[in-house]
Protein backbone atom coordinates (compact mmCIF):
# COMPACT_ATOMS: atom_id res chain seq x y z
CA UNK A 1 0.00 0.00 0.00
CA UNK A 2 1.64 3.15 -1.20
CA UNK A 3 0.37 6.06 0.82
CA UNK A 4 2.09 8.49 -1.53
CA UNK A 5 -0.29 7.46 -4.30
CA UNK A 6 -3.06 8.89 -2.14
CA UNK A 7 -1.26 11.76 -0.49
CA UNK A 8 0.64 13.04 -3.49
CA UNK A 9 2.57 16.27 -3.01
CA UNK A 10 -0.09 18.16 -4.99
CA UNK A 11 -2.78 16.92 -2.57
CA UNK A 12 -0.73 17.81 0.48
CA UNK A 13 0.01 21.25 -0.97
CA UNK A 14 -3.64 22.00 -1.73
CA UNK A 15 -4.59 20.79 1.74
CA UNK A 16 -1.98 23.01 3.36
CA UNK A 17 -2.88 26.03 1.24
CA UNK A 18 -6.33 25.57 -0.23
CA UNK A 19 -7.00 27.89 -3.21
CA UNK A 20 -10.18 29.99 -3.29
CA UNK A 21 -10.75 29.21 0.38
CA UNK A 22 -12.51 30.37 2.41
CA UNK A 23 -14.19 32.40 -0.26
CA UNK A 24 -17.63 33.51 -1.35
CA UNK A 25 -17.12 35.61 -4.47
CA UNK A 26 -18.73 39.02 -4.79
CA UNK A 27 -22.02 38.61 -6.66
CA UNK A 28 -22.36 34.88 -5.91
CA UNK A 29 -25.51 33.65 -7.61
CA UNK A 30 -25.18 29.90 -7.18
CA UNK A 31 -24.44 28.21 -3.89
CA UNK A 32 -24.86 24.77 -2.35
CA UNK A 33 -23.90 22.91 0.75
CA UNK A 34 -22.53 19.38 0.80
CA UNK A 35 -22.33 17.03 3.74
CA UNK A 36 -20.72 13.66 4.36
CA UNK A 37 -22.70 12.11 7.22
CA UNK A 38 -20.06 9.43 7.64
CA UNK A 39 -17.45 11.84 8.97
CA UNK A 40 -19.36 15.07 9.55
CA UNK A 41 -17.44 16.90 6.84
CA UNK A 42 -19.24 19.77 5.19
CA UNK A 43 -18.39 22.01 2.28
CA UNK A 44 -20.14 24.98 0.69
CA UNK A 45 -19.46 25.89 -2.93
CA UNK A 46 -20.21 29.40 -4.17
CA UNK A 47 -20.19 30.50 -7.80
CA UNK A 48 -20.77 33.61 -9.80
CA UNK A 49 -22.10 32.47 -13.15
CA UNK A 50 -22.66 34.98 -15.94
CA UNK A 51 -23.91 34.08 -19.42
CA UNK A 52 -23.27 30.42 -18.75
CA UNK A 53 -19.65 30.98 -17.70
CA UNK A 54 -18.25 30.45 -14.20
CA UNK A 55 -16.67 33.85 -13.65
CA UNK A 56 -15.52 33.14 -10.10
CA UNK A 57 -15.93 30.47 -7.44
CA UNK A 58 -14.80 29.55 -3.97
CA UNK A 59 -15.54 27.17 -1.14
CA UNK A 60 -15.92 27.09 2.62
CA UNK A 61 -16.17 24.38 5.25
CA UNK A 62 -14.08 21.76 6.91
CA UNK A 63 -12.89 18.49 5.58
CA UNK A 64 -10.07 16.00 5.34
CA UNK A 65 -7.02 16.46 3.13
CA UNK A 66 -8.66 14.61 0.28
CA UNK A 67 -11.90 16.60 0.23
CA UNK A 68 -10.10 19.91 0.82
CA UNK A 69 -7.60 19.27 -1.97
CA UNK A 70 -10.35 18.05 -4.27
CA UNK A 71 -12.37 21.22 -3.66
CA UNK A 72 -9.31 23.42 -4.07
CA UNK A 73 -8.24 21.75 -7.34
CA UNK A 74 -11.83 21.92 -8.57
CA UNK A 75 -12.09 25.67 -8.05
CA UNK A 76 -8.77 26.16 -9.80
CA UNK A 77 -9.83 24.05 -12.76
CA UNK A 78 -13.25 25.61 -13.26
CA UNK A 79 -12.62 29.33 -13.14
CA UNK A 80 -13.55 30.77 -16.53
CA UNK A 81 -15.07 27.52 -17.74
CA UNK A 82 -18.59 27.24 -19.15
CA UNK A 83 -21.27 25.38 -17.26
CA UNK A 84 -21.23 22.79 -20.03
CA UNK A 85 -17.46 22.27 -19.60
CA UNK A 86 -17.93 21.94 -15.84
CA UNK A 87 -20.52 19.24 -16.40
CA UNK A 88 -18.19 17.34 -18.72
CA UNK A 89 -15.38 17.53 -16.18
CA UNK A 90 -17.69 16.42 -13.35
CA UNK A 91 -18.80 13.39 -15.34
CA UNK A 92 -15.23 12.50 -16.22
CA UNK A 93 -14.00 12.76 -12.63
CA UNK A 94 -17.02 10.98 -11.27
CA UNK A 95 -16.81 8.10 -13.74
CA UNK A 96 -13.07 7.73 -13.25
CA UNK A 97 -13.42 7.60 -9.47
CA UNK A 98 -16.26 5.12 -9.26
CA UNK A 99 -15.26 2.86 -12.17
CA UNK A 100 -13.48 -0.38 -11.33
CA UNK A 101 -9.98 -1.08 -12.56
CA UNK A 102 -7.25 1.06 -13.97
CA UNK A 103 -8.27 4.36 -15.47
CA UNK A 104 -7.52 4.58 -19.18
CA UNK A 105 -4.50 6.73 -20.03
CA UNK A 106 -6.53 9.06 -22.24
CA UNK A 107 -8.95 9.76 -19.36
CA UNK A 108 -6.09 10.40 -16.96
CA UNK A 109 -4.50 12.74 -19.50
CA UNK A 110 -7.73 14.60 -20.10
CA UNK A 111 -7.98 15.31 -16.38
CA UNK A 112 -4.65 17.11 -16.31
CA UNK A 113 -3.71 18.18 -12.78
CA UNK A 114 -6.97 16.71 -11.44
CA UNK A 115 -5.60 13.22 -12.17
CA UNK A 116 -3.91 13.28 -8.74
CA UNK A 117 -7.36 12.65 -7.27
CA UNK A 118 -7.42 9.19 -8.84
CA UNK A 119 -5.06 7.92 -6.13
CA UNK A 120 -8.12 7.70 -3.90
CA UNK A 121 -9.44 4.76 -5.94
CA UNK A 122 -7.27 2.41 -3.90
CA UNK A 123 -9.13 3.54 -0.77
CA UNK A 124 -12.84 2.83 -1.28
CA UNK A 125 -13.77 4.43 2.05
CA UNK A 126 -12.23 7.69 0.89
CA UNK A 127 -13.74 8.04 -2.59
CA UNK A 128 -16.66 10.00 -1.17
CA UNK A 129 -14.22 12.50 0.34
CA UNK A 130 -12.99 13.30 -3.18
CA UNK A 131 -16.42 13.41 -4.80
CA UNK A 132 -18.18 15.54 -2.16
CA UNK A 133 -17.07 18.95 -3.52
CA UNK A 134 -17.97 17.89 -7.06
CA UNK A 135 -21.46 16.78 -6.08
CA UNK A 136 -21.86 20.04 -4.23
CA UNK A 137 -20.77 21.96 -7.32
CA UNK A 138 -23.35 20.09 -9.38
CA UNK A 139 -26.05 21.00 -6.87
CA UNK A 140 -24.95 24.64 -6.92
CA UNK A 141 -25.11 24.80 -10.71
CA UNK A 142 -28.56 23.25 -10.63
CA UNK A 143 -29.32 25.52 -7.69
CA UNK A 144 -30.76 22.70 -5.62
CA UNK A 145 -31.94 24.09 -2.31
CA UNK A 146 -31.63 20.88 -0.30
CA UNK A 147 -28.17 20.15 1.11
CA UNK A 148 -26.57 17.29 -0.81
CA UNK A 149 -25.03 14.35 0.98
CA UNK A 150 -22.68 11.61 -0.09
CA UNK A 151 -25.24 8.98 0.90
CA UNK B 1 1.86 5.19 43.96
CA UNK B 2 1.18 3.73 47.38
CA UNK B 3 2.50 0.34 48.35
CA UNK B 4 -1.01 -1.06 48.43
CA UNK B 5 -1.66 0.19 44.90
CA UNK B 6 1.61 -1.26 43.62
CA UNK B 7 0.77 -4.59 45.13
CA UNK B 8 -2.67 -4.51 43.60
CA UNK B 9 -1.19 -3.81 40.19
CA UNK B 10 1.38 -6.58 40.51
CA UNK B 11 -1.38 -8.86 41.61
CA UNK B 12 -3.33 -7.92 38.50
CA UNK B 13 -0.30 -8.56 36.32
CA UNK B 14 0.35 -11.90 37.88
CA UNK B 15 -3.17 -12.95 37.15
CA UNK B 16 -3.13 -11.58 33.66
CA UNK B 17 -0.68 -12.69 30.98
CA UNK B 18 -1.53 -10.72 27.85
CA UNK B 19 0.68 -12.84 25.59
CA UNK B 20 -1.23 -15.95 26.61
CA UNK B 21 -4.51 -14.08 26.16
CA UNK B 22 -3.55 -13.02 22.65
CA UNK B 23 -3.16 -16.66 21.64
CA UNK B 24 -6.89 -17.03 22.24
CA UNK B 25 -7.75 -14.51 19.49
CA UNK B 26 -7.03 -15.93 16.01
CA UNK B 27 -7.78 -12.70 14.15
CA UNK B 28 -4.98 -10.81 15.87
CA UNK B 29 -2.29 -12.92 14.25
CA UNK B 30 -2.22 -11.43 10.78
CA UNK B 31 -0.48 -8.69 8.87
CA UNK B 32 -2.35 -5.72 7.44
CA UNK B 33 -0.69 -3.71 4.68
CA UNK B 34 2.55 -5.51 5.44
CA UNK B 35 2.50 -4.76 9.18
CA UNK B 36 1.31 -6.79 12.16
CA UNK B 37 -2.32 -5.88 12.88
CA UNK B 38 -2.70 -3.51 15.82
CA UNK B 39 -6.42 -3.57 16.52
CA UNK B 40 -7.44 -0.46 18.44
CA UNK B 41 -11.06 -0.17 17.31
CA UNK B 42 -12.54 -2.17 20.16
CA UNK B 43 -15.02 0.59 20.92
CA UNK B 44 -16.65 -0.22 17.57
CA UNK B 45 -16.50 -3.97 18.04
CA UNK B 46 -14.23 -6.42 19.81
CA UNK B 47 -12.50 -9.50 18.42
CA UNK B 48 -13.64 -12.97 19.36
CA UNK B 49 -11.71 -15.58 21.34
CA UNK B 50 -11.40 -19.16 20.13
CA UNK B 51 -13.84 -20.22 22.86
CA UNK B 52 -16.61 -18.13 21.31
CA UNK B 53 -15.83 -19.17 17.73
CA UNK B 54 -15.81 -22.83 18.73
CA UNK B 55 -19.02 -22.52 20.72
CA UNK B 56 -20.79 -21.01 17.72
CA UNK B 57 -19.45 -23.68 15.34
CA UNK B 58 -20.30 -26.43 17.81
CA UNK B 59 -23.90 -25.24 18.01
CA UNK B 60 -24.36 -25.37 14.24
CA UNK B 61 -22.45 -28.64 13.88
CA UNK B 62 -24.16 -30.59 16.63
CA UNK B 63 -27.42 -29.19 18.05
CA UNK B 64 -28.92 -26.46 15.87
CA UNK B 65 -32.67 -26.46 16.52
CA UNK B 66 -35.45 -24.12 17.50
CA UNK B 67 -36.07 -23.67 21.20
CA UNK B 68 -38.99 -23.87 23.64
CA UNK B 69 -41.14 -26.01 21.35
CA UNK B 70 -39.43 -29.09 20.00
CA UNK B 71 -39.90 -32.35 21.84
CA UNK B 72 -36.83 -33.79 20.19
CA UNK B 73 -33.24 -34.22 21.31
CA UNK B 74 -31.65 -31.31 19.42
CA UNK B 75 -34.33 -28.85 20.49
CA UNK B 76 -33.94 -29.87 24.11
CA UNK B 77 -30.19 -29.30 23.90
CA UNK B 78 -30.60 -25.95 22.21
CA UNK B 79 -33.21 -24.85 24.76
CA UNK B 80 -31.01 -25.92 27.67
CA UNK B 81 -27.97 -24.04 26.35
CA UNK B 82 -29.99 -20.93 25.50
CA UNK B 83 -31.46 -20.82 29.00
CA UNK B 84 -28.06 -21.58 30.54
CA UNK B 85 -26.76 -18.57 28.61
CA UNK B 86 -29.37 -16.45 30.37
CA UNK B 87 -28.11 -17.71 33.73
CA UNK B 88 -24.56 -16.81 32.74
CA UNK B 89 -25.64 -13.30 31.74
CA UNK B 90 -27.62 -12.93 34.95
CA UNK B 91 -24.59 -13.85 37.06
CA UNK B 92 -22.30 -11.62 35.01
CA UNK B 93 -24.24 -8.46 35.89
CA UNK B 94 -25.49 -9.87 39.22
CA UNK B 95 -29.18 -9.56 38.43
CA UNK B 96 -31.36 -10.81 41.27
CA UNK B 97 -33.45 -13.10 39.08
CA UNK B 98 -32.96 -14.79 35.73
CA UNK B 99 -36.32 -13.43 34.56
CA UNK B 100 -34.83 -9.95 34.70
CA UNK B 101 -32.36 -10.80 31.92
CA UNK B 102 -33.92 -10.27 28.48
CA UNK B 103 -32.15 -11.24 25.28
CA UNK B 104 -32.28 -8.41 22.75
CA UNK B 105 -30.37 -7.62 19.55
CA UNK B 106 -28.06 -5.21 21.32
CA UNK B 107 -27.90 -2.06 23.43
CA UNK B 108 -29.87 -0.12 20.83
CA UNK B 109 -32.80 -2.52 20.91
CA UNK B 110 -32.69 -2.63 24.70
CA UNK B 111 -33.04 1.15 24.93
CA UNK B 112 -35.78 1.25 22.30
CA UNK B 113 -37.64 -1.44 24.21
CA UNK B 114 -37.58 0.62 27.40
CA UNK B 115 -38.50 3.85 25.59
CA UNK B 116 -41.49 2.24 23.87
CA UNK B 117 -42.69 -0.35 26.37
CA UNK B 118 -41.97 1.58 29.56
CA UNK B 119 -41.88 5.22 28.48
CA UNK B 120 -44.53 5.59 25.82
CA UNK B 121 -47.60 4.44 27.79
CA UNK B 122 -46.56 6.35 30.92
CA UNK B 123 -45.12 9.66 29.75
CA UNK B 124 -47.39 12.70 29.68
CA UNK B 125 -46.92 16.09 28.04
CA UNK B 126 -44.42 18.11 30.07
CA UNK B 127 -42.78 15.08 31.69
CA UNK B 128 -39.01 15.19 31.55
CA UNK B 129 -36.36 12.69 30.48
CA UNK B 130 -32.79 13.50 31.50
CA UNK B 131 -29.86 12.47 29.29
CA UNK B 132 -26.29 13.76 29.10
CA UNK B 133 -24.37 15.46 26.30
CA UNK B 134 -22.07 12.45 26.00
CA UNK B 135 -24.79 10.00 24.96
CA UNK B 136 -24.42 7.78 21.92
CA UNK B 137 -27.13 8.46 19.34
CA UNK B 138 -28.74 5.19 20.44
CA UNK B 139 -29.45 6.74 23.84
CA UNK B 140 -30.78 9.97 22.31
CA UNK B 141 -32.94 9.11 19.32
CA UNK B 142 -35.24 6.53 21.01
CA UNK B 143 -36.03 9.15 23.67
CA UNK B 144 -36.61 11.87 21.07
CA UNK B 145 -39.05 9.52 19.34
CA UNK B 146 -40.95 8.86 22.55
CA UNK B 147 -40.99 12.60 23.27
CA UNK B 148 -42.63 13.20 19.90
CA UNK B 149 -45.18 10.50 20.67
CA UNK B 150 -46.03 11.70 24.19
CA UNK B 151 -45.15 15.37 24.49
CA UNK B 152 -42.44 14.65 27.06
CA UNK B 153 -39.27 16.77 26.95
CA UNK B 154 -35.54 16.04 26.99
CA UNK B 155 -33.24 17.73 29.52
CA UNK B 156 -29.53 17.43 28.87
CA UNK B 157 -26.78 17.27 31.50
CA UNK B 158 -23.72 19.13 30.22
CA UNK B 159 -20.21 17.72 30.27
CA UNK B 160 -17.22 19.58 31.67
CA UNK B 161 -14.13 20.53 29.66
CA UNK B 162 -12.46 17.36 30.97
CA UNK B 163 -15.35 15.31 29.62
CA UNK B 164 -17.01 14.61 32.95
CA UNK B 165 -20.73 14.31 33.64
CA UNK B 166 -21.59 17.63 35.33
CA UNK B 167 -23.12 16.23 38.49
CA UNK B 168 -24.04 19.59 40.02
CA UNK B 169 -25.89 20.56 36.85
CA UNK B 170 -27.62 17.18 36.91
CA UNK B 171 -28.91 17.80 40.43
CA UNK B 172 -30.33 21.12 39.26
CA UNK B 173 -32.11 19.44 36.33
CA UNK B 174 -33.76 16.82 38.50
CA UNK B 175 -37.23 17.89 39.57
CA UNK B 176 -40.85 16.90 40.11
CA UNK B 177 -41.34 16.36 36.35
CA UNK B 178 -38.36 14.03 35.94
CA UNK B 179 -39.64 10.59 34.96
CA UNK B 180 -36.63 8.91 33.39
CA UNK B 181 -32.86 9.38 33.67
CA UNK B 182 -30.94 7.59 30.91
CA UNK B 183 -27.19 7.92 30.64
CA UNK B 184 -24.08 6.15 29.50
CA UNK B 185 -21.96 4.16 31.97
CA UNK B 186 -18.68 4.52 30.05
CA UNK B 187 -18.52 7.09 27.24
CA UNK B 188 -17.63 5.58 23.85
CA UNK B 189 -16.07 8.84 22.64
CA UNK B 190 -14.24 9.97 25.77
CA UNK B 191 -13.74 6.91 27.93
CA UNK B 192 -15.23 8.73 30.92
CA UNK B 193 -16.69 6.43 33.56
CA UNK B 194 -19.76 8.12 34.99
CA UNK B 195 -20.61 8.04 38.71
CA UNK B 196 -23.59 5.84 37.96
CA UNK B 197 -24.34 4.85 41.54
CA UNK B 198 -24.67 8.51 42.56
CA UNK B 199 -26.64 9.33 39.40
CA UNK B 200 -29.11 6.52 40.06
CA UNK B 201 -29.44 7.39 43.74
CA UNK B 202 -30.26 11.03 42.99
CA UNK B 203 -32.80 9.98 40.35
CA UNK B 204 -34.48 7.60 42.76
CA UNK B 205 -34.90 10.37 45.33
CA UNK B 206 -36.98 12.16 42.70
CA UNK B 207 -38.96 9.06 41.87
CA UNK B 208 -37.43 8.75 38.40
CA UNK B 209 -36.69 5.48 36.66
CA UNK B 210 -33.09 4.96 35.50
CA UNK B 211 -31.49 3.34 32.48
CA UNK B 212 -27.78 2.87 31.83
CA UNK B 213 -26.20 2.30 28.44
CA UNK B 214 -23.54 -0.25 29.32
CA UNK B 215 -22.27 -1.01 25.80
CA UNK B 216 -18.74 0.23 26.50
CA UNK B 217 -18.61 -0.42 30.23
CA UNK B 218 -19.15 -4.17 30.23
CA UNK B 219 -15.82 -5.19 28.63
CA UNK B 220 -13.84 -2.88 30.92
CA UNK B 221 -15.33 -2.63 34.40
CA UNK B 222 -17.24 -4.85 36.79
CA UNK B 223 -20.99 -4.28 36.52
CA UNK B 224 -23.29 -5.18 39.40
CA UNK B 225 -26.80 -3.94 38.64
CA UNK B 226 -28.02 -4.50 42.19
CA UNK B 227 -25.11 -2.58 43.68
CA UNK B 228 -25.66 0.28 41.23
CA UNK B 229 -29.38 0.13 42.00
CA UNK B 230 -30.33 0.85 38.40
CA UNK B 231 -33.74 -0.03 36.95
CA UNK B 232 -32.63 -0.88 33.39
CA UNK B 233 -29.18 -1.75 32.06
CA UNK B 234 -28.49 -2.53 28.40
CA UNK B 235 -25.37 -3.93 26.74
CA UNK B 236 -24.27 -5.58 23.50
CA UNK B 237 -22.59 -8.93 23.06
CA UNK B 238 -20.20 -7.91 20.32
CA UNK B 239 -18.43 -5.27 22.41
CA UNK B 240 -17.59 -7.89 25.04
CA UNK B 241 -16.02 -10.49 22.71
CA UNK B 242 -19.32 -12.13 21.78
CA UNK B 243 -21.26 -12.24 18.50
CA UNK B 244 -23.11 -9.33 16.90
CA UNK B 245 -26.91 -9.24 16.96
CA UNK B 246 -27.24 -10.25 20.60
CA UNK B 247 -27.34 -8.25 23.78
CA UNK B 248 -28.91 -8.06 27.20
CA UNK B 249 -31.51 -5.81 28.67
CA UNK B 250 -31.65 -6.05 32.42
CA UNK B 251 -34.82 -4.71 33.99
CA UNK B 252 -36.14 -4.82 37.53
CA UNK B 253 -38.84 -7.45 37.66
CA UNK B 254 -41.46 -5.18 39.16
CA UNK B 255 -41.09 -2.78 36.23
CA UNK B 256 -40.91 -5.47 33.55
CA UNK B 257 -44.01 -7.15 34.94
CA UNK B 258 -45.96 -3.91 34.73
CA UNK B 259 -44.91 -3.28 31.13
CA UNK B 260 -46.76 -4.30 28.01
CA UNK B 261 -44.84 -6.35 25.44
CA UNK B 262 -42.55 -4.52 22.99
CA UNK B 263 -43.19 -6.80 20.01
CA UNK B 264 -45.85 -9.41 19.39
CA UNK B 265 -45.28 -12.85 17.93
CA UNK B 266 -44.38 -16.39 18.79
CA UNK B 267 -42.86 -17.34 22.15
CA UNK B 268 -44.17 -14.20 23.88
CA UNK B 269 -47.74 -15.52 24.16
CA UNK B 270 -49.52 -17.96 26.42
CA UNK B 271 -52.74 -18.34 24.42
CA UNK B 272 -53.89 -16.73 21.21
CA UNK B 273 -57.39 -16.42 19.83
CA UNK B 274 -58.85 -13.76 17.58
CA UNK B 275 -60.81 -12.46 20.55
CA UNK B 276 -58.01 -12.32 23.07
CA UNK B 277 -54.33 -13.09 23.52
CA UNK B 278 -52.66 -13.64 26.86
CA UNK B 279 -48.96 -13.02 27.26
CA UNK B 280 -46.21 -15.25 28.47
CA UNK B 281 -44.31 -14.61 31.69
CA UNK B 282 -40.96 -12.90 31.99
CA UNK B 283 -38.54 -13.01 30.31
CA UNK B 284 -40.39 -14.50 27.30
CA UNK B 285 -42.93 -11.70 27.20
CA UNK B 286 -40.15 -9.58 25.67
CA UNK B 287 -38.65 -12.21 23.37
CA UNK B 288 -41.06 -12.43 20.45
CA UNK B 289 -40.10 -14.67 17.57
CA UNK B 290 -37.24 -17.13 17.26
CA UNK B 291 -34.39 -15.39 19.03
CA UNK B 292 -30.71 -15.27 18.13
CA UNK B 293 -30.12 -18.64 19.77
CA UNK B 294 -26.50 -19.11 18.74
CA UNK B 295 -25.81 -15.47 19.57
CA UNK B 296 -27.02 -15.97 23.13
CA UNK B 297 -24.96 -19.13 23.54
CA UNK B 298 -21.92 -17.42 22.01
CA UNK B 299 -22.40 -14.44 24.31
CA UNK B 300 -22.39 -16.74 27.31
CA UNK B 301 -19.07 -18.22 26.10
CA UNK B 302 -17.69 -14.68 25.86
CA UNK B 303 -18.89 -13.73 29.34
CA UNK B 304 -17.39 -16.94 30.73
CA UNK B 305 -14.14 -16.07 29.01
CA UNK B 306 -14.09 -12.65 30.68
CA UNK B 307 -15.09 -14.10 34.04
CA UNK B 308 -12.33 -16.70 33.89
CA UNK B 309 -9.72 -14.00 33.33
CA UNK B 310 -11.37 -11.87 36.00
CA UNK B 311 -12.85 -8.47 35.19
CA UNK B 312 -10.82 -6.78 37.93
CA UNK B 313 -7.56 -8.22 36.58
CA UNK B 314 -8.61 -7.10 33.08
CA UNK B 315 -9.42 -3.57 34.33
CA UNK B 316 -6.09 -3.24 36.15
CA UNK B 317 -4.15 -4.50 33.14
CA UNK B 318 -5.96 -2.24 30.66
CA UNK B 319 -5.63 0.83 32.85
CA UNK B 320 -1.87 0.29 32.95
CA UNK B 321 -1.61 0.00 29.13
CA UNK B 322 -3.96 2.92 28.46
CA UNK B 323 -2.14 5.17 30.97
CA UNK B 324 1.14 4.32 29.23
CA UNK B 325 -0.34 5.06 25.78
CA UNK B 326 -2.06 8.23 26.98
CA UNK B 327 1.21 9.72 28.25
CA UNK B 328 2.98 8.99 24.97
CA UNK B 329 0.18 10.30 22.77
CA UNK B 330 -0.18 13.45 24.89
CA UNK B 331 3.57 14.08 24.52
CA UNK B 332 3.31 14.45 20.73
CA UNK B 333 3.37 18.20 19.97
CA UNK B 334 0.15 19.40 18.34
CA UNK B 335 -1.86 16.48 19.67
CA UNK B 336 -4.68 17.13 22.12
CA UNK B 337 -6.60 14.44 23.97
CA UNK B 338 -10.35 14.98 24.24
CA UNK B 339 -11.62 13.42 27.45
CA UNK B 340 -9.27 13.70 30.38
CA UNK B 341 -11.56 12.70 33.23
CA UNK B 342 -9.74 11.12 36.19
CA UNK B 343 -12.19 8.21 36.02
CA UNK B 344 -11.83 6.78 32.55
CA UNK B 345 -11.05 3.54 30.80
CA UNK B 346 -10.10 2.02 27.49
CA UNK B 347 -10.34 5.01 25.17
CA UNK B 348 -8.00 7.70 23.84
CA UNK B 349 -9.79 10.24 21.66
CA UNK B 350 -7.49 12.84 20.14
CA UNK B 351 -7.13 15.74 17.75
CA UNK B 352 -4.06 16.74 15.79
CA UNK B 353 -3.42 20.32 14.66
CA UNK B 354 -4.10 20.73 10.95
CA UNK B 355 -4.78 17.07 10.24
CA UNK B 356 -8.26 15.67 9.79
CA UNK B 357 -9.09 12.49 11.73
CA UNK B 358 -9.90 10.61 8.52
CA UNK B 359 -6.43 11.28 7.16
CA UNK B 360 -4.96 10.09 10.46
CA UNK B 361 -7.07 6.92 10.18
CA UNK B 362 -5.86 6.21 6.64
CA UNK B 363 -2.19 6.74 7.47
CA UNK B 364 -2.46 4.59 10.59
CA UNK B 365 -4.16 1.86 8.56
CA UNK B 366 -1.18 1.86 6.19
CA UNK B 367 0.88 0.89 9.27
CA UNK B 368 -1.54 -1.88 10.24
CA UNK B 369 -3.09 0.20 13.03
CA UNK B 370 -6.91 0.11 13.10
CA UNK B 371 -8.59 3.05 14.81
CA UNK B 372 -11.89 4.88 14.31
CA UNK B 373 -12.10 8.37 12.90
CA UNK B 374 -15.38 10.24 12.98
CA UNK B 375 -18.06 11.47 15.32
CA UNK B 376 -18.49 8.05 16.99
CA UNK B 377 -22.28 8.44 16.85
CA UNK B 378 -22.03 11.25 19.41
CA UNK B 379 -22.62 14.35 17.29
CA UNK B 380 -23.91 16.50 20.20
CA UNK B 381 -20.73 15.71 22.12
CA UNK B 382 -18.55 16.62 19.13
CA UNK B 383 -20.43 19.92 18.93
CA UNK B 384 -19.80 20.49 22.64
CA UNK B 385 -16.06 20.24 21.97
CA UNK B 386 -16.33 22.30 18.78
CA UNK B 387 -15.09 19.56 16.45
CA UNK B 388 -16.66 17.53 13.66
CA UNK B 389 -14.73 14.39 14.48
CA UNK B 390 -11.91 12.88 16.53
CA UNK B 391 -9.51 10.00 16.08
CA UNK B 392 -10.17 7.29 18.63
CA UNK B 393 -7.92 4.48 19.75
CA UNK B 394 -9.97 2.08 21.86
CA UNK B 395 -8.23 -0.69 23.78
CA UNK B 396 -9.23 -4.16 24.89
CA UNK B 397 -7.77 -6.80 27.15
CA UNK B 398 -5.49 -8.15 24.38
CA UNK B 399 -3.72 -4.88 23.56
CA UNK B 400 -0.13 -4.41 24.69
CA UNK B 401 2.30 -1.60 25.44
CA UNK B 402 4.25 -2.64 22.33
CA UNK B 403 1.10 -1.93 20.33
CA UNK B 404 0.77 1.43 22.06
CA UNK B 405 4.32 2.18 20.87
CA UNK B 406 3.36 1.28 17.29
CA UNK B 407 0.32 3.57 17.54
CA UNK B 408 2.49 6.42 18.77
CA UNK B 409 5.11 5.89 16.04
CA UNK B 410 2.33 5.91 13.42
CA UNK B 411 0.95 9.20 14.80
CA UNK B 412 4.43 10.68 14.53
CA UNK B 413 4.47 9.52 10.91
CA UNK B 414 1.19 11.37 10.28
CA UNK B 415 2.71 14.48 11.80
CA UNK B 416 5.75 14.25 9.53
CA UNK B 417 3.62 13.67 6.46
CA UNK B 418 1.31 16.63 7.02
CA UNK B 419 3.86 19.06 8.41
CA UNK B 420 3.47 22.59 7.21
Amino acid sequence: MDLRALYEEVILDHNRNPRNYPKRPEGTNHTAEGHNPLCGDHVSVHLRVENGVIQDLGFEGEGCAISTASASLMTEALKGKSEADAKVLFDRIHDALIADGVTADEVTESLGKLAVLLGVKEYPMRVKCATLPWHTLQAALKQVDEPVTTE
Amino acid sequence: MSKAETTALEHGRNLFDVYEVRKDFPVLHQTVNGHPLVYLDNGATSQKPRAVIDTVSHYYETYNANIHRGVHFLSENATREYEAARDTAQRFINAADRRETIFVRGTTEGINLVAQAYGRPRLKPGDEIILSTMEHHSNIVPWQMVCQQTGAKLKVVPVTDEGEFDFEAYLRLLGPKTRIVATVHLSNSLGTINPVKKIVEAARQHGAVTLLDGAQAVPHVAVDVQDIGVDFYAFSGHKVFGPTGIGILYGRQELLDAMEPYQGGGDMIRTVSFEETTYNDLPYKFEAGTPNIVGAIGLAAALDYVSNLGIDAISAYEDDVVAYATDKVADIPGVRIIGTAPEKSGIISFLMDGVHPHDIGTVLDSQGVAIRAGHHCTMPLMKRFGVAATSRASFALYNTKEEADILVAAIWMVKEMFKR
